[in-house]
């Protein structure tokens, strides 16, 4: 099914786009073509743009130039810290239903908590939850809109090992149901293991886009090796 | 009537007395309400809506919280007499001016406060709600219900403020000996007759409703933190 | 959904209180508008219930200075207007705001001061010397400077005795624009001189240093006048409530009232009103 899919046309494409705040250029003339698949890993140093790409690629950020095609898939994003509302948890979850237009019901928000492991704590205030437990809340209402295309902004970036690796089996689940997630991460060995590509960039430019194994054993760019090194200073 | 027989007359629930508690309580209740149904989704929508002029009414918002009391009194006061343009209502120098006249009062207040706090929880929320394609009105009614402990804490304050004032109630309801005598009046009137134990008996007793509003106030937010975060 | 239902419930709670209660509506009661000084004497509250225990009217009195309770009168927002400041109140009656002007009770302004009586006038029969005296020791005066019937008074025994303080205001001379209960305990704090009408002094409560310096003059008489309000002005005036009350205030019943009123075993006012003074209708 994954081949039918891979063969299938792009869910999104960048063409050229640049985006620019301030005084700063935080995305130069980035060109991208998103397939349905395995997860795509967007990784490089801080500052590199990977937060404002995926708000791009959600359509929340005005871009200075270039182009952006894409269907009219249902798209949703985990951003860093989700934004709890102040209700119980299963109210998170209802409200990001109604949002979407489907009905709050208890099956549909029991299934959805239990998609991420929320199951049992339905009715805790969602603030008083610990940060892997926001996480993962925040993925449940991303799910609630039944997306074509998932983006996660550093899902695991402040959690513990063992936080970290429910996410990550999580989001091949995901992954496995035909979602195409996307997501930013710092950490390598995760892209390593849930990455079917990888989206390499350095100051706002796309540095390198290759298949996950070319890219960790025999990156193309000099940047790439360098930063693969641990040895990339900006 | 010196100190002690004061206090007795407070705490054996004296009738007059218990009149004059209980028209203060009725015409500050319903003033704050009114308040609330004009000043919150007022000052939901300056929050929430960009149009010409929002900074100015922002500002003017701001700026009438401490629109004086008196003044209130005196503008109500030329409008509800007979020789004003609402004179045929003849409200003058009844509770329900005086409810009219505190209304005015504390909207701006409960107004202003609900601009900034809708604004500021806007302000966290807007990145999700767009998202999350929130339509309008499911936006502002998850604002409003998000907000709610800040809300009853400002309709609170909108309270405490009516509760103190005795610039506006003077002036509209005349202090008529049981019809418009409130807590702020009599104390005032009290006064003026030299019966300052008793002026000074009632004074406690407003400082201590309003004393008691504050620390419903207080432990509303205590609640807040503890059970919904 | 939730927010509706608060908001539906607020506006319930609201709309009764808003309503004009059913005490309003048809109910018999007028608006009397007076001054503090009769207020403060407590007259009031005594005649009153024995008014509306007679005719089931009630009473609502808005205590002001004699200034402010004609022109609330002037605008139509009394029934009733009770001062005492004679030539006003004529003015009032030419200007065709009120329907008649009636004399009907009496009492006497007295000098109130400390007791440690700077300027020297204690036991004096002569109002006028005494301001003289005042005025050259620069002893503290307390006016109560709001255009009420006292205020009225004591310009005119200023001018008596040919001096203008207010004009000149010197340091000594404090005007305060307050009623008369204030202006006592304004002279109580400053061991001034202050102008009073016998009634307000005798039921004040915190008389403190201060006693009756001068008393008995004959230019201390303080005439009250009932006037009921024009309805030809202000057809909204209760002019059959209104008028019953002028009648029953001018009645043996209501002059007998007043008579009976009494703090500490004195009489605070004097009914004086004369069959006389009623013009036939034209």
């Amino acid at each position: 099914m994954r081949d039918d899919l891979e063969n299938a046309a792009p869910l999104l494409v960048l063409d050229s786009v640049t985006v620019r705040a301030a005084n700063t250029t935080l995305l130069d003339g980035v060109s991208l073509s998103v397939l349905a698949g395995a997860p795509t890993a967007l990784i490089g140093p801080n500052g590199s743009g990977k937060t404002t790409l995926l708000r791009v690629m959600m359509g929340l950020v005005e871009t200075a130039s270039g182009r952006i095609e894409r269907n009219n898939d249902t798209r949703a994003i985990v951003f860093q810290k989700p934004v709890m509302l102040r209700r119980t948890v299963a109210d998170n979850v209802a409200f990001a239903l109604l949002a979407a237009s489907r009905p709050a019901d208890h099956e549909t928000i029991s299934n959805l908590l239990a998609q991420v492991g929320l199951t049992g704590i339905a009715n805790r205030p969602a603030r008083k939850l610990s940060g892997g437990e926001q996480q993962r809340l925040g993925i449940a209402r991303a799910l609630a809109r039944q997306p074509r295309l998932l983006l996660l902004d550093e899902a695991t970036a402040s959690l513990d090992p063992a936080q970290t690796s429910l996410i990550e089996e999580l989001i091949s689940a995901i992954a496995d149901g035909g979602v195409k997630i996307i997501f930013a991460t710092h950490d390598l060995g995760q892209a390593r293991r849930l990455a079917g590509d990888v989206v390499f960039l350095v100051k706002g430019r796309v540095a390198e886009h290759a298949a996950a194994a070319t890219f960790f054993n025999q990156p193309a760019s000099k940047a790439a090796r360098r930063f693969l090194a641990g040895d990339l200073v900006l | 009537m010196d100190a002690s027989s004061s206090l007795y007359l407070i705490l054996s629930g004296d009738p007059t007395l218990y009149a004059i508690v209980r028209l203060s309580l009725i015409v500050t209740l319903s003033a704050t309400i009114l308040a609330g149904l004009i000043g919150l989704p007022l000052g939901a929508f300056v929050a929430l809506t960009r149009f010409p002029g929002r900074d100015v009414v922002t500002v003017l918002l701001n700026g009438l919280m401490g629109l004086p009391p008196v003044v209130v009194g005196l503008l109500v006061y030329l409008a509800l007499s007979r020789s004003g343009p609402l004179g045929f209502f003849g409200l003058l120098f009844t509770p329900q001016a005086m409810i009219i006249a505190q209304a005015m009062l504390i909207t701006p207040i409960i107004a202003a406060l609900t601009r900034q706090a809708i604004e500021d929880l806007w302000g966290e929320y807007r990145e999700e709600f767009t998202a999350m394609d929130v339509p309008p009105l499911m936006r502002v009614r998850a604002l409003l219900w998000d907000a709610r402990f800040s809300l009853v804490t400002i309709l609170l304050a909108g309270f405490g403020r009516a509760a103190a004032e005795v610039g506006a109630v003077m002036i509209v309801g005349g202090n008529i000996d049981g019809f418009t005598r409130v807590m702020t009046t009599t104390i005032a009137l009290e006064t003026s007759k030299g019966d300052l134990a008793l002026a000074l008996g009632l004074g406690v007793v407003l400082i201590a409703i309003i004393l008691s509003v504050n620390a419903l106030a207080w432990s509303i937010r205590q609640w807040a933190e503890r059970y919904a975060g | 959904m939730k927010l509706r239902h608060i908001a539906l419930t607020a506006a319930l709670v609201v709309m009764p209180a808003l309503a004009p209660s059913s005490t309003n509506a048809q109910d018999k009661s007028i608006v009397v508008a007076s001054t503090t000084s009769t207020q403060d004497s407590g007259l009031f509250g005594h005649i009153l219930p024995l008014f509306k225990a007679r005719t089931g009217i009630d009473v609502k009195v808005i205590a002001q200075g004699t200034g402010q309770a004609l022109d609330t009168g002037r605008r139509g927002d009394a029934d009733v207007v009770f001062v005492h400041a004679k030539s006003q109140e004529e003015k009032f009656i030419a200007d065709g705001f009120g329907v008649q002007r009636f004399d009907v009770m009496y009492n006497d302004f007295v000098l109130i001061g400390p007791k440690a009586d700077p300027a020297k006038i204690k036991g004096s029969k002569d109002i006028l010397t005494a301001l003289k005296a005042i005025q050259l020791s620069s002893a503290p005066f307390v006016s109560r400077g709001d255009k009420s019937g006292t205020h009225a008074v004591e310009l005119a025994l200023w001018k008596s005795a040919t001096l203008d303080p207010a004009t000149a205001k010197p340091a000594w001379y404090k005007e305060i624009g307050q009623g008369m209960g204030a202006a006592l305990n304004t002279s109580a704090a400053m061991s001034a001189y202050v102008l009073a009408d016998r009634g307000t002094w005798i039921s004040f409560k915190n008389k403190d240093a201060l006693e009756i310096v001068v008393e008995g003059d004959k230019a201390l008489f303080n005439q009250y006048g009932i006037m009921l309000v024009n309805p030809a002005k202000h057809p909204a005036v209760k002019k059959h409530l209104g008028q019953t009350f002028v009648d029953w205030i001018a009645s043996a019943e209501g002059q007998n009232a007043i008579r009976s009123y009494k703090i500490d075993g004195q009489q605070l006012f004097f009914p004086n009103f004369d069959v006389g003074q009623i013009k036939k209708a034209g």
